[in-house]
Parts: C-alpha cells; sequence; structure tokens
C-alpha cells in the first residue's frame, strides 16, 4: 500500500534520459547520411566530368536561399528552448510559428526547384537521362534520393514541432517539462546539419 | 526534482550572433566556390560546411552545456564517420 503511495507521489521522469535517447536516434541518422554521403564521393570520384557538368545544372541561388532559410529556422527553434525557460509563452510560440513557417517556405522552394528540373525531363528513369549517361543517372539519382530524404525529415520535423505547439498552446508543455520541445529542437538542428552538407556538394562544388 | 532544472538558459543574442556567423560563412563558402581554386575549392566548401556543423553541434544543439558523457559520445560519432570516410577514399586512390 505505502509503495502504491509513495508512487503516485514521485512520477519518474528522467529527462536526461530522453535526452540521450534522442541523440542515440541521431547518431542513427547521421550514419544513414554518412554512408549516403560516401557513395556520392565515391561515384563523384569515378565520374568526374559528368558530376561536374550536372552539377552546375542546380541553381546556387535558390540553393543558398535555402541554406540561409534552414540555419534561420534552426536558430528560431533554439530561441523557443530558452523562451519556454523563461516562462514566455508568446514568445515559445511565436519562436515556433517561425520556425514552422520558414520550413513550409523551404519546402515550397524545393518544389519548384524539383518541379524545374522535371520540366527539363530530369528526373529518375527519364529518357533524357538515360541519354545523358551514366554520370549524369547517378548525380541526379543521389541528388533526388539525398535531398527527398532530406525533405521527408523536414516534413517529419514539421509534424513534431506542430505537435509541440499545440502542447505548448494549451499549456500541458511548460518549462517544468520542456524536454519534448528541446528533442523536437534537436532533431530539427539534425536536418539542419544535414543540409549544411547536402548544399555544397550538390551546388556549390560544380 | 533537481532532473527538471536547466542550469543554464541560453540569452537570445547568443542565437542571434550564431546564427549571423553561419550565414556569413555559407556566404563565403558560395564566393568561395565561384572562383576558381582547382582542387582547392573542395576543401574549402568541406572545412567550411564542417566549421558551421561544428557551431549548429556546440550551439543550437546545446553541446556546450551538456554533459562529458554526450559530449564523448558525439565526438566518438564524428571521429568514426570521418575515419570510415578517409578509409574508403584511401582505398579508392590507391587502387
Amino acid at each position: 500500500m505505502s509503495q502504491t503511495i509513495a508512487l503516485s507521489h514521485d512520477i519518474h521522469r528522467d529527462d536526461e534520459g530522453s535526452k540521450i535517447g534522442m541523440w542515440l536516434f541521431i547518431f542513427t541518422e547521421l550514419l544513414l547520411f554518412a554512408g549516403l554521403f560516401i557513395v556520392y564521393g565515391v561515384y563523384r570520384y569515378l565520374n568526374p566530368v559528368a558530376f561536374h557538368l550536372a552539377a552546375e545544372e542546380l541553381s546556387v541561388t535558390v540553393g543558398t536561399v535555402n541554406t540561409i532559410i534552414l540555419l534561420g529556422s534552426s536558430a528560431c527553434m533554439a530561441m523557443a528552448s530558452s523562451a519556454i525557460r523563461m516562462r514566455n509563452k508568446g514568445m515559445t510560440m511565436l519562436m515556433l510559428a517561425t520556425t514552422l513557417f520558414i520550413a513550409f517556405m523551404f519546402l515550397v522552394n524545393k518544389y519548384f526547384e524539383w518541379e524545374g528540373k522535371f520540366h527539363h525531363g530530369l528526373f529518375p528513369g527519364s529518357e533524357d537521362l538515360l541519354k545523358l549517361g551514366q554520370g549524369d543517372t547517378l548525380f541526379y539519382g543521389l541528388y533526388f534520393f539525398m535531398t527527398g530524404l532530406h525533405a521527408l525529415h523536414i516534413i517529419v520535423g514539421f509534424i513534431l514541432i506542430t505537435i509541440v505547439s499545440v502542447r505548448v498552446n494549451n499549456n500541458t508543455l511548460t518549462a517544468d517539462n520542456p524536454v519534448l520541445l528541446d528533442n523536437a529542437g534537436l532533431y530539427w538542428h539534425l536536418v539542419d546539419l544535414i543540409w549544411i552538407f547536402l548544399f555544397p556538394l550538390f551546388y556549390l562544388i560544380a | 526534482m533537481e532532473n527538471h532544472n536547466e542550469p543554464h538558459i541560453v540569452p537570445f543574442k547568443t542565437y542571434g550572433i550564431i546564427l549571423a556567423v553561419l550565414v556569413v560563412l555559407t556566404l563565403i563558402s558560395v564566393a568561395v566556390t565561384q572562383i576558381d581554386l582547382a582542387s582547392l575549392t573542395v576543401f574549402t566548401a568541406i572545412l567550411l560546411a564542417t566549421i558551421k556543423s561544428g557551431l549548429v553541434l556546440v550551439y543550437f544543439m546545446h553541446l556546450k552545456f551538456d554533459n562529458k558523457l554526450l559530449k564523448a559520445l558525439v565526438s566518438a560519432v564524428f571521429i568514426l564517420i570521418a575515419l570510415v570516410m578517409f578509409v574508403t577514399f584511401l582505398d579508392y586512390n590507391y587502387r
């Protein structure tokens, strides 16, 4: 009997454990993308000319805008973590909403970018691409797979941050239990981290 | 309850400064890769990306204020990735 009372009085919560769990998941994500970066590196090494020419097709401006957009959203998400600890609900909501808005902008940009490529007949398995040869096929295959997988992470992050926003709004996530917000933030920064490497590899090194 | 107490609240200003540095580094990497530095281009772009990712990890991902175990784990994962990449490219370069 005394045990049940003790339990109901002290609900066990391990924030440090939650955070380490999130990091372990992030490690698996890092290894996944690291594997893809190695594939990219090796194919680039084997097809230097084709990769060079194919990369010049990508718009550096769109890539740069998307990089700055994503860095900004990451900063907002980090600020949300601080704001909730300052017990400033309004500021937390503002920062989360800004993060979501910027994430949406990123996806819109990505949509138009992919749309343009599709329009020019550049998509996996297209006849135009097959005519260009193996190097281009590999470049665009990796481009669509890696930026696509990254975009999928953006969508997951978007859903996660939406859930956090709803919980902050109805006061079930406050300065006393900010770990979900922190973990959503960690995930969001991971997405940013991956893009930091995707951007120079696909857009800049041409 | 000490579980819930965060010892450190990072001020907005810090994040603002880090964001500014990240944007500047991005613009530098764009500018640098537009000039033809031959093999140095790849090196510079990767170096700048590494510095940027370091800033994101240390400040945005809060590692600066986290405990030593987490710092060691994250470093270990990045060292592992770097080693695997190094060995792979060593292999391709000398086969």
